[in-house]
């Protein structure tokens, strides 16, 4: 347990924090005469400002007892928690190893359950109300700050309640971006495509989905598009899932649909960052929602 | 009046006049940001509005400015009025006024741009960390060599706290603000990683030892028995209570970060020199409160007494349930909650707010040639709306607190979370709500104050006393 270049820092600390208690103590001690020299209400002799002075009563005797407790509390404590730096204490209590334990307490409390979650095909398990209740509460406490509650979305984090998926909504897949993470990269076309390209391949986009559009900019842009975002987002702007690349047909812009929002989309590119929860929540957490997540926009038929 | 023979009284007006300025502007800026809590709106979208920039400004102006003011003024009052001499070093004083106001202008335009060193309680950057030093070290001079030229034999126990406050105050800045300049208004702390956050709260939490007690301690040693009239009940209590609590504070900075990557025996160290602190605070208490015995029916009618002796209770209060809160097995509970803001605040408007207001009540008449101040009742007013105040403050922000700690671990059947972080924040809401209440409560005494103090000095007009003769003394 040293966090010292040397054994002797944790000698040295260690001496100092028993000598420091004792020496409280000591003061204490020295001062506790419960015999006051004269009358109770003797005064030290000393004035200062005209009237200022000091009787000297004894120190007050539940207040010595209470010094004294928290001083014999504090030395057992020392006995039998880690406080010296050069002893573990009699308990051999440590923070982690009491993390470990709770852990330990939990997986063996939840993790049949879990187990048996986890042996289920996501399909069937998005049709089961208990890992419904289970994958929903996950998602609150670990999805909910980024897609929202009611798993809506917001501005740059996707939707997860309709059929839109930026890879792909088989249940493999959504458990293996709640697992893995993903990284969406939008590159910068701004040095590419000058001061006006941006605009004009943003109307030849807006074209594809049926929007309002400044025709002569599309035309321009149409030309752009097929050269430089085709190859990712598709001859028909229809994306590609392999690559996490939006369809542009559709009515969803997760960055924003307004004009200066999709030109900047295209000028400085976009940088998105869906977290790997593997690691975080272990294989059958995010197997359950998964389950969750899928069931969102899969409901079950008929069901609730 | 001859120089030589007056106390000097100007910079203690001064900084007693400032102190009550201070304190209108950091209670204000302390309701805003409580009303910001209820409606985020009131950012209004504007950087420099912000809570993240606000609250550092409410903090600074509030310990350091209002709280820094009242130790300049009283320490100076007290040193002159209790070693019979007048201060040192005049000129240097005069200095001390000046750049700490200077340092607080600094603060409330530096904290607002966004400049900030990052670290609780000592945001400011490097060039104002400098000019405290100065102003800090004139301030030893001044004090010191005012306690030196002493014509009375012993130190008076007031002034043992003040110096204690004064000396550790400058170490603890000097060692936390080590760092290196990048920029002018940039820096990086000297320190890293989990040592960094043990020197910051080993500043932070002395800064809650000597800034905010011990120098307030010193403050009690001298009102309260001249409020009152009577004698310190015991000065061998003061003498045990001081050198344990000078001694124990410096070692109760690791409860700060109870399960941390701290290693767990320095948790330990913090956790059980905090329980140790816990007679050596009630040692002032039980020191300043007995002080009164015999004179109890006074409480009855002077205002200014009821300040200073409920600002010790809640003094006691706080220092009960800060050991309390320093046990492992309670701050896993309390921690990251607002239970530590109610913590605090009943410290702060309790203990150091009131124990300063009831000193500048008893100050201001004398030092503007007044009998009393211009009205009674209203010292009374301002005590009810301070008291009412922060009682619906810390009741408020203990509940919120403990509701807080309990949702946060409740675990339900299935081994998920019982509640989602931003439940929590809703069930906080009408907490929030009252906290405002006893915040808009304890500035509308503020305003009080102000309005008394202002009527006083207008009718009054800046005066010296005289110092006694040698032969006196």
């Amino acid at each position: 347990m040293s966090e010292f270049t040397s054994g002797f820092w944790e000698i040295y600390i260690g001496a100092i924090t028993i000598v420091s208690i004792l020496a409280c103590l000591v003061l204490l001690l020295t001062m506790s005469s419960r015999r006051v020299s004269g009358g109770a209400t003797e005064t030290t002799g000393h004035t200062w400002d005209e009237d200022l002075g000091e009787y000297n009563n004894p120190l007050p005797r539940w207040w010595m007892w209470m010094f004294i407790l928290t001083i014999v509390f504090s030395l057992g404590y020392l006995a039998f928690y880690p406080g010296l730096a050069f002893y573990k204490g009699g308990g051999n209590w440590s923070s982690t190893g009491q993390y470990d334990e709770e852990i330990k307490q939990a997986d063996a409390q939840f993790g049949p359950m879990f187990q048996k979650f986890a042996s289920r095909d996501i399909k069937d398990l998005a049709r089961d109300p208990e890992a419904r209740a289970v994958g929903q509460k996950l998602f609150l406490n670990n999805c909910a700050q980024c897609h929202a509650s009611d798993a809506g979305g917001s501005r740059g984090f996707p939707n997860l309640t309709d059929k839109d998926w930026l890879y792909g909504g088989e249940p493999e897949t959504i458990e293996a971006t709640i697992a893995n993470g993903r990284k969406g990269v939008m590159p910068a076309f701004g040095a590419i495509l000058g001061s006006e390209g941006p605009r004009d391949v943003a109307h030849y986009v807006f074209s594809l989905s049926g929007r309002t559009h400044d025709s002569i900019r599309a035309a321009r842009g149409r030309e752009k598009f097929q050269t430089i975002c085709a190859a990712c987002h598709g001859a028909e702007g229809k994306g590609n899932p392999q690559l996490g690349a939006p369809n542009l047909t559709d009515k969803i812009w997760l960055h924003g649909s307004s004009e200066e929002a999709v030109v900047e989309t295209i000028t400085g590119g976009r940088n998105n960052l869906m977290p790997a929860h593997k690691e975080l929540l272990g294989d059958a957490k995010v197997h359950v929602l998964a389950a969750y997540v899928y069931g969102l926009s899969n409901p079950a038929p008929g069901g609730k | 009046m001859d120089e030589k023979s007056s106390y000097n009284y100007r910079v203690v007006r001064q900084f007693a006049v400032m102190t009550v300025v201070w304190g209108v502007v950091g209670m204000l800026v302390g309701v805003i940001i409580a009303a910001q809590l209820i409606w985020p709106e009131l950012g209004f979208n504007t950087p420099w509005l912000g809570y993240g920039r606000l609250r550092p400004l409410h903090t600074n102006a509030v310990i350091f400015a209002f709280g820094g003011c009242a130790l300049f003024a009283t320490s100076y009052y007290v040193v002159q009025r209790t070693c019979h001499v007048r201060l040192f070093a005049p000129a240097l004083a005069e200095f001390t006024f000046w750049g700490w106001t200077a340092v607080i202008v600094l603060a409330a335009i530096t904290l607002p741009l966004g400049i900030t060193s990052g670290k609780e309680y000592a945001e400011l950057e490097w060039p104002i960390d400098i000019l405290i030093t100065l102003v800090w070290v004139s301030y030893a001079i001044v004090f010191f060599g005012t306690l030196a030229l002493r014509k009375t034999p012993h130190i008076y126990v007031a002034n043992w706290f003040f110096g204690a406050f004064i000396l550790t105050v400058a170490v603890l800045h000097l060692v936390n603000s080590a760092a290196v300049p990048v920029s002018f208004w940039k820096s990086y702390s000297a320190y890293s990683g989990v040592q960094d956050a043990m020197v910051q709260w080993w500043y932070g939490h002395n800064a809650v030892g000597f800034f905010l007690t011990a120098g307030f301690l010193g403050m009690m040693y001298y009102f309260i028995p001249k409020q009152a009239g009577r004698p310190v009940y015991s000065y061998r209590l003061s003498v045990v209570h001081f050198w344990a609590l000078i001694f124990t504070y410096m070692w109760a900075g690791p409860h700060h970060l109870h399960y941390t990557a701290l290693p767990d025996w320095t948790q330990s160290l913090g956790m059980i020199f905090s329980l140790i602190l816990l007679a050596p605070s009630w040692g002032g208490m039980i020191n300043g409160i007995m002080t009164l015995s015999g004179a109890w029916h006074k409480l009855r009618t002077d205002p200014i007494l009821k300040f200073l002796i409920v600002s010790l209770s809640f003094y006691g209060m706080s220092t009960f349930e800060g050991p309390m809160m320093s046990i492992k097995t309670v701050n896993a509970l309390s921690h990251y909650t607002d239970w530590t803001i109610g913590h605090v605040h009943s410290g702060a408007l309790g203990w150091v707010g009131l124990v300063s207001m009831g000193s500048i009540y008893y100050l201001i008449p004398r030092l503007f040639g007044r009998p009393e101040m211009h009205s009674i009742k209203l010292i009374t007013l301002h005590f009810w709306l301070a008291t009412v105040g922060i009682v619906l403050y810390i009741a408020a922000m203990w509940i919120a607190g403990v509701m807080q700690g309990l949702m946060w671990r409740a675990v339900g059947s299935d081994g998920t979370l019982t509640y989602t972080f931003v439940e929590g924040v809703k069930a906080t809401y009408p907490f929030y709500v009252i906290r405002l209440l006893g915040g808009i409560l304890y500035f509308a005494g503020m305003l009080v104050m102000a309005w008394n103090v202002f009527k006083t000095i207008a009718a009054g007009s800046p005066s010296d006393a005289r110092i006694p003769m040698p032969a006196h003394a």
